[in-house]
């Protein structure tokens, strides 16, 4: 089948590639640009490791032909920081260990970051961080810290830098 | 490994009907959040696919006090769950989508895709259906518009043939002194129900009973409606014994299958019981309303 031209941006840069239709948006991003900080995990939209975000929106790379984002704007992981300093995010995951092995932290951190931006300010409950998180997976179930982040950013303990 | 296909972008969706009919084995796409997967399992195959996903044309929510809610097909779960306008006058279907996958699935999948695609266990469908809702679908020499219960014909099926594209959902207009409700049963928030149930009532100006819907999901081949436990309803003052009965007609009319998330015998269990709490909640709701 022919190939066809995708033009899109990720992380401000702009790229022009030649893809297969049926090329998934996660092996346009991991394959083609060597974008390596999203995770392919489960594959059936299940898990969220690999979670981007698209026009502001976070998606399911998994999930999405690339060929849809045709014009579009992606943020990965590897896009939340900014003149090499880590975003509030970032941030606070370290400061709360909010890791253990990793997989699911491109993800988290996409998720996590358009939950607080559509926030607006505003301060969630435990649930509403908890609901903002429930398409992302952790399988060595550290929820509470990945949590515990999240609430120091929307209480406003970090700050942009 | 998703097979081979030609991808088409019509610039319309004129161009996408007369596209849809001169190709015999084409499907099209929209978010994708269901076909995808069933591309990859290699169930389905399609020589041709057919994007509609930027078609904007699609893209709306409209509501007029006495024509109701129009939900265009290209519209996202997420804008129906962030609606301000949906979520004052039709609650359940907000609180629906809430709960339907997870957000970033919500971020890109579509109402019109969910529909087409004819998963009983999908959730719109209960919900719509409990409401009144009819859908509009069409091909390049016209469209139809039919009631939403009568849309689904089997497990994965509708009413649809080849070349017709869903356009429209309508919900009509909130009747006085009516609610609806709807809850599913899983275990993983994010998960499609192992069960479900809705159910809309709405009362008499004398309280009794004028109308009730009750929708069993995952129960059957398609969105189940419980006619028999409807007509108990109608014309009553409505009790919890009543709620109770439906409940029980709801279990046993319900077609459920047996697999590894529950027993047949299960299943039966809690659409009873999910029937019996969602009437009681749609009834509540009426009488708080105007």
């Amino acid at each position: 089948m022919e190939k066809q031209v995708l033009r899109f941006k990720v992380n401000g840069d702009e790229y022009e590639i030649f893809i297969h239709p049926k090329t998934l948006l996660v092996e346009a991003i991991r394959d083609h640009l060597g974008l390596t900080g999203t995770k392919r995990g489960c594959d059936t939209v299940s898990c969220g490791a690999c979670t981007v975000m698209v026009n502001g929106f976070s998606v399911k790379s998994c999930s999405v032909l690339a060929i849809q984002c045709q014009g579009m704007e992606i943020t990965t992981v590897e896009g939340l920081e900014k003149n090499g300093k880590l975003s509030p995010v970032q941030k606070a995951f370290l400061d709360n260990g909010a890791f253990q092995c990793g997989f699911c932290t491109p993800g988290m951190l996409i998720s996590s970051t358009t939950f607080i931006n559509e926030l607006n300010g505003k301060v969630p409950s435990d649930m509403e961080i908890r609901e903002g998180i429930e398409g992302n997976v952790c399988r060595c179930t550290g929820y509470n810290s990945i949590v515990r982040a999240i609430d120091a950013v929307a209480q406003g303990k970090y700050k942009e830098e | 490994m998703i097979n081979d296909f030609h991808y088409l972008k019509p610039a319309s969706v004129k161009e996408a009907l007369a596209m849809y009919a001169e190709h015999d084995d084409c499907k099209i796409i929209c978010g994708g959040q269901s076909l995808l997967i069933v591309l990859r399992q290699g169930m389905l195959a399609p020589e041709y696919l057919i994007d509609i996903k930027h078609l904007d044309e699609l893209s709306y929510i409209k509501f007029d006090d006495k024509d109701g809610l129009r939900l265009g097909a290209t519209t996202t779960h997420r804008e129906i769950e962030k609606s301000d306008v949906v979520a004052k006058k039709y609650p359940a279907l907000v609180a629906m989508e809430g709960k339907l996958a997870s957000i970033q699935t919500r971020n890109w999948g579509t109402i019109g895709g969910n529909l087409a695609h004819a998963d009983p266990a999908g959730d719109p469908g209960p919900v719509l259906i409990a409401l009144k809702a009819e859908i509009k679908y069409g091909n390049s020499k016209g469209d139809k518009t039919v009631p939403l219960d009568e849309f689904f014909v089997d497990y994965f099926e509708t009413k649809m043939e080849h070349g017709d594209l869903v356009l429209e959902v309508h919900v009509p207009a909130p009747e006085p002194k009516s609610g609806c409700a709807y809850q599913k049963f899983n275990l993983l928030d994010s998960d499609m129900g192992i069960v479900a149930a809705a159910a809309s009532v709405a009362l008499n100006a004398d309280g009794t009973c004028k109308d009730a819907r009750i929708v069993l999901g995952n129960a059957g081949p398609t969105p189940l409606r419980v006619t028999k436990a409807e007509d108990l309803l109608k014309g009553k003052k409505l009790d919890d014994k009543l709620f109770e009965e439906a409940g029980k007609i709801a279990s046993e009319e319900a077609q459920p299958v047996a697999d590894i998330h529950a027993s047949e015998e299960h299943r039966r269990h809690v659409l009873g019981v999910l029937t019996k709490r969602m009437l009681k909640k749609a009834f509540e709701e009426a009488q708080k309303a105007a």
